[in-house]
């Protein structure tokens, strides 16, 4: 019994040093990758070439869900509004729910899901097939190499494509209230300008956006970089990428929502 | 004399767990210009030794020079100023699956040399006649097969112009055509850019007709040397059952376990 008791303390222990390593890992190697950026600066055909794969190829899905995310947006807020007479404010409904919190937030997980599962995909089959190693051996430094301008093409792309959601969304909104309810157009705009702040919601919603793609480009970048190098090791890796990400996304959005109404 | 030795390694020891030693107490010593072998069994630590040389891990005890420096005592900086000088070739070749051929070759030059695009075009070119492989410049990683990757590795390798070869497992998985093609690669351009190669191997015969001398490693301990003749004809048991490949000898064929008996519970049946 006691014996017993004696191994789960040591697991827990052995468990929550496990943790505290890799989160020291992670945090060095985010503050190397931010040291060893000149390169990318210095060559920005490298990050040029990410912002392709991780931004441009990210479009379609970030464009289409935005279009989905704010027709639902048109229909749930008309029937909302509606009760209480003022379906007019269906633009400012749709603007404001998707500028400080959809549009971030989702453009966020669709772009774990689909750009932060392929960078930790391709780091972790670079390292699985000895790319990483390979370099190293002809003094090429990986991080600043391979690391360092996904980051960036990461930090960059993430606000962007989030700023594309929310434009899209309110033109998904604008076709369900106005073309296709009949909401008057004039006051779905004008409403929506007035109500629309620009510090208060745009800046926030950007600021939330650009934590995210630091975030899950962090993650993603680390989860391959670490990963075991294995099929097991890279598929495990890439599973990690998006549920840590996803998780990430949602803890920091609740902390950064509640800093930000703090004034409020 | 000691200048002639490109690699001086001097009582060498590694480990992860200080319990269990990967190396313990390796010397050898590699001449400028010679084809030199490191051979064992699989786990035998020649990898590890490889890794040593390469400056990839540092030596826990004793010296490892090559050209007069001491690897274990230089910085990173001072690792990569020596890793310019080397080319290594890795087992499965490890291209850069998104490069093409002639970018695989070219990356080095791009990276370490501020050479125009049409001289590194020309370079390019010659590393690759040189593997007989400039007709696929423009292939792409996954288009080529296994013998030729490892070739245009071995371009990538030489693009420029290393001191120091060394090759990691080089003839695994490879056909016959495509293994002798490698091995003559070896030796002529070593002899061709006047270089020093090391090949880590356990495929015997091909190292024994290439190499002009051999260290064999087994357990982490340096337990045989010589030229392949004289190791071929060394009657150490273990070198003799890895170079004729006998299946049981001082390397058991049976991984430790308990009786078979035992295994197979046929005492419980006896007594039940």
């Amino acid at each position: 019994m006691a014996e017993r008791a004696v191994f789960s303390v040591r697991r827990l222990g052995h468990t929550t040093s496990d943790i505290v390593i890799r989160l020291g890992y992670a945090v060095r190697f985010i503050v190397l990758t931010l040291l060893h950026s000149g390169t990318s600066f210095r060559r920005f055909g490298l990050i040029i070439r990410e912002l392709y794969y991780t931004g441009v190829q990210s479009l379609i899905i970030i464009l289409v869900s935005g279009l989905f995310v704010g027709m639902v947006l048109g229909f749930q807020g008309y029937h909302t509004l509606q009760t209480y007479g003022s379906e007019s404010a269906l633009g400012v409904l749709v603007a404001l729910s998707l500028v400080r919190e959809l549009g971030p937030v989702v453009a966020g997980l669709l772009f774990a899901s689909r750009a932060g599962s392929a960078i930790t995909a391709e780091i972790g089959l670079m390292k699985a097939t000895e790319q990483l190693s390979a370099m190293e051996m002809m003094a090429v430094d990986p991080i600043s190499r391979v690391v360092a301008p996904r980051f960036w093409a990461g930090f960059i792309s993430m606000p962007l494509l989030a700023a594309m959601f929310s434009a899209m969304g309110i033109f998904g909104g604008y076709l369900v209230g106005v073309v296709l309810i009949g909401v008057d157009e004039g006051s779905f705009w004008s409403q929506m300008q007035s109500a629309v702040d620009f510090r208060e919601d745009i800046v926030n919603g950007v600021i939330k956006s650009v934590v995210f793609g630091f975030a899950v480009t962090w993650i993603a970048l680390f989860q391959g970089y670490d990963a075991p190098p294995t099929a097991e090791g890279v598929s495990g890796a890439t599973t990690r990428t998006v549920v840590t990400s996803s998780l990430a996304i949602l803890g920091l959005d609740f902390l950064l929502t509640s800093l930000m109404f703090r004034g409020i | 004399m000691a200048t002639d030795n490109l690699i001086e390694i001097s009582n060498v020891d590694y480990w992860y767990d200080k319990r269990r030693a990967i190396l313990s107490g390796i010397d050898m010593v590699i001449p400028r210009g010679k084809v030199v072998a490191i051979m064992g069994i699989s786990g035998s630590g020649k990898t590890t030794l490889l890794r040593l040389i390469g400056g990839v891990m540092k030596a826990r005890k004793g010296e490892v020079k090559v050209d007069g420096k001491l690897v274990n005592k230089l910085d990173s900086a001072g690792i990569y100023e020596m890793r310019r000088r080397m080319g290594m070739l890795f087992q499965f070749g490890a291209l850069f699956t998104d490069l093409s051929v002639f970018d695989n070759v070219a990356f080095q030059m791009r990276e370490h040399s501020n050479l125009t695009e049409r001289m590194i075009r020309d370079l390019v070119f010659m590393k690759l006649h040189a593997v007989g492989l400039r007709g696929a410049h423009r292939l792409m990683p996954s288009e080529l097969s296994g013998g030729m990757a490892r070739r245009v590795a071995l371009a990538r390798a030489i693009a420029l112009d290393p001191m120091l070869m060394l090759y990691d497992e080089p003839f695994t998985g490879l056909d016959p055509i495509s293994l002798g093609v490698i091995r003559n690669l070896i030796r002529r351009l070593n002899d061709a850019l006047g270089a020093t190669s090391i090949v880590v191997t356990h495929d015997v015969q091909e190292a024994l007709d290439l190499v002009d001398y051999v260290y064999y490693l087994s357990d982490g301990k340096m337990v045989a040397q010589g030229t392949p003749e004289e190791m071929r004809a060394m009657k150490e048991p273990l070198v003799h059952q890895f170079v004729y490949g006998e299946a049981d000898g001082p390397v058991p064929f049976q991984y430790p376990s308990k009786q078979y008996a035992e295994d197979l519970k046929l005492g419980a049946r006896h007594h039940g």
